[in-house]
């Protein structure tokens, strides 16, 4: 008789829980030194329930079989010149923003990952931040070498590991990982695991991907397919994580809720860049930021939200503030990049009536009345040949150090100011919800580094414009200001003249 | 609340990043130009704390908006100025220190008569 064949559960239980063992040399606390001092109290770390159960060669031949499907794509693409091809050569801008903005932040959760899978002392947990990690590390490769096919012909792209670093609007993507990395591995699985792959991660790759298919380019749609069913598992392990956490002692729950409100507000002021991308950099429109919150966020958040009360976990204090937020942010946000495009590594436009009528029709409570005039103004101004830039460097807030362009809730038409003292030190924040991080942990964001301060302490090139785009590696001319008149424009244009001239 | 560390004592460690000595002799000044939301946010700018208030007005303030069309409207005896949350009438010959600025602080100021455009507060 042929030996038995093991489950899927056996086999998993048998590949991974041998790999653990009680140290002998070393004191346990001493090999894990970073898993208790957040105050998270583990009684039984077996009682963690694997959700994956893959194994280390069953997830490598998973993984090989997409990149295979995802590079014959990636071929055919470049073969086909399937740039050429896109809605309009404004799109490249939403690639543009992908790479430089977000792209990074999946090398930081590699990190993060790589970190916290070696600071748990649970196998279960160790081994899935393991392979989370090896994920995240796939998704930057295989953007960049999507991407690079673009890097061939449009500006913007080529400095983006340099310009993640220094770049004022960078710093609010790299900060909200920044700050998730350099807490301890808790509070890491909360934030990145829990609020930003399970809350919000639908209100990230969802827009760009199906962004992506509406306008013609087959690459991203690609690598956000190949990268989708690696963001189911991230899914199951960040609601695994807090179920565990709120499971395994009552005294984490207050702990856990403090988290999950910090990174739930921090994550809201992450995705204003795809609420603008959403709103008014895709030629064609999938939906409003507004419809995709209501979808991705109340609905599915209540429900979730809901389910976990039964462990005391309270939806995101400021959850109410952020729905709001949703009329509101792309309006704001791209506001900020029209007025400060001499200084962005993507293209900003004037959106034109069609668009502007679309804006109303999405946002009939708030457009009219205060963004739709806006609009008007500058584009009035701009046939006077007087086109609006902001010459001086915005406020930022000290948490998401965003310039504090966001309104008071309830109105729109008054900038929100708040502040902390700290030290005989004044600390200015956009919301209350950046002010209570700001105020549960002083000692860490007193050391935030922000751009237009340290652009005024030297540290950023010289004390012009010109000296700090030079330090930020933008290419002035090419990368920066507006799309019309750019080589980007330039290029698509002779492209499409080529197309029509083989048509006749 | 206090910072949670690994390390003992962290937070007598720390140094604020945006202290005052970092700043070459200047303090950092920020501006908001009210109901005038085309400029998207306050502003800032490093200044001597020396510099006369009609000086922040004249050689500061007044290039930094000029690019709107309110701009040339507005007439400065009226304006209504707001320093860190208090209502005030600054004194145009003195200081920045000596009307109450300091690192950081905030400057907001309303143009009575001027709403942006149509009103729009933009």
């Amino acid at each position: 008789m042929a030996p038995k064949k093991l489950g899927l559960k056996q086999r998993y239980a048998h590949m991974t829980r041998g790999l653990d063992w009680e140290t002998t040399y070393q004191p346990m606390d001493a090999v894990f030194p970073y898993d208790t001092f957040e105050g998270i109290k583990i009684k039984d770390w077996s009682a963690w329930e694997d959700p994956f159960r893959l194994t280390m060669d069953a997830y490598w031949k998973f993984q090989a079989e997409k990149e295979r499907k995802l590079y014959a794509v990636l071929d055919a693409f470049a073969q086909n010149n399937g740039q050429t091809g896109v809605s309009d050569g404004r799109y490249v801008n939403v690639v543009k923003l992908f790479l430089t903005g977000i792209s990074p932040e999946e090398y930081q959760a590699h990190r993060g990952f790589a970190f916290t899978g070696r600071h748990l002392r649970g196998a279960g947990p160790r081994v899935a931040c393991q392979m989370q990690s090896l994920d995240e590390l796939r998704h930057i490769q295989t953007q960049i070498h999507t991407i690079s096919h673009y890097n061939k012909y449009f500006d913007g792209i080529s400095e983006f590991p340099h310009m993640h670093d220094r770049v004022w609007y960078l710093s609010v993507p790299k900060s909200f990982f920044d700050d998730a990395r350099t807490a301890g591995p808790f509070e890491f699985m909360i934030a990145i695991g829990f609020a930003f792959e399970y809350v919000l991660t639908n209100l990230l790759f969802v827009p760009f991907m199906s962004g992506a298919a509406y306008n013609g380019d087959m690459s991203t749609v690609t690598f956000g397919f190949s990268a989708q069913s690696d963001e189911s598992r991230h899914m199951t392990l960040g609601i695994e994580v807090i179920k565990f956490l709120l499971e395994q002692h009552p005294d984490n729950l207050p702990i856990v809720q403090k988290w999950v409100d910090k990174w739930f507000w921090r994550g809201h002021r992450v995705l204003g860049l795809v609420a603008m991308m959403m709103d008014y950099m895709l030629p064609k429109k999938v939906m409003s930021w507004k419809e995709a919150w209501e979808i991705y966020f109340t609905e599915a958040g209540g429900s979730l939200f809901q389910d976990l009360a039964r462990y005391g976990l309270k939806a995101p204090k400021y959850a109410d503030v952020a729905t709001a937020d949703a009329e509101h942010i792309s309006h704001q946000n791209w506001a900020v990049f029209y007025q400060y495009t001499h200084a962005a590594a993507f293209h900003t436009w004037m959106p034109d009536k069609e668009h502007l009528d679309w804006l109303s029709e999405k946002y009939p409570n708030t457009f009219d009345k205060y963004y739709r005039p806006r609009w008007e103004m500058w584009a009035e101004m701009e046939k006077q040949g007087k086109r609006f830039y902001n010459p001086s460097l915005p406020q930022l807030c000290q948490v998401c150090q965003i310039p504090m362009a966001y309104t008071e809730p309830g109105d729109p038409t008054k900038i929100a100011f708040r502040c902390s003292e700290v030290g005989g030190e004044t600390y200015h924040f956009c919301s209350d919800g950046c002010k209570d991080i700001f105020d549960g942990e002083p000692e860490k964001y007193v050391q935030s580094w922000l751009p237009v301060h340290q652009i005024f302490q030297g540290a950023c090139g010289g004390a012009t414009i010109p000296d700090v785009l030079n330090y930020y590696r933008m290419n002035v001319g090419a990368d920066n200001m507006d799309y019309v008149g750019s080589p980007d424009e330039k290029l698509w244009n002779e492209w499409h003249a080529g197309k029509a001239r083989e048509a006749v | 609340m206090p910072v949670t560390a690994l390390a003992p004592g962290y937070a007598d460690k720390i140094e604020h990043r945006d202290a005052l000595k970092n700043f070459h002799g200047n303090m950092l000044v920020y501006v908001h130009w009210e109901e005038h939301l085309s400029f998207c946010s306050a502003i800032a700018f490093p200044l001597p704390p020396a510099m006369p208030f009609g000086a922040l007005v004249d050689q500061v303030i007044k290039p930094a908006y000029a690019a709107h069309p309110d701009a040339e409207k507005i007439d400065w005896s009226t304006v209504v100025w707001m320093i860190d949350g208090k209502e005030t009438k600054p004194d145009l010959a003195a200081s920045l220190e000596a009307n109450g600025m300091k690192h950081k602080s905030l400057v907001r100021f309303w143009t009575p008569g001027l709403g942006g455009f149509k009103g729009s507060a933009s």
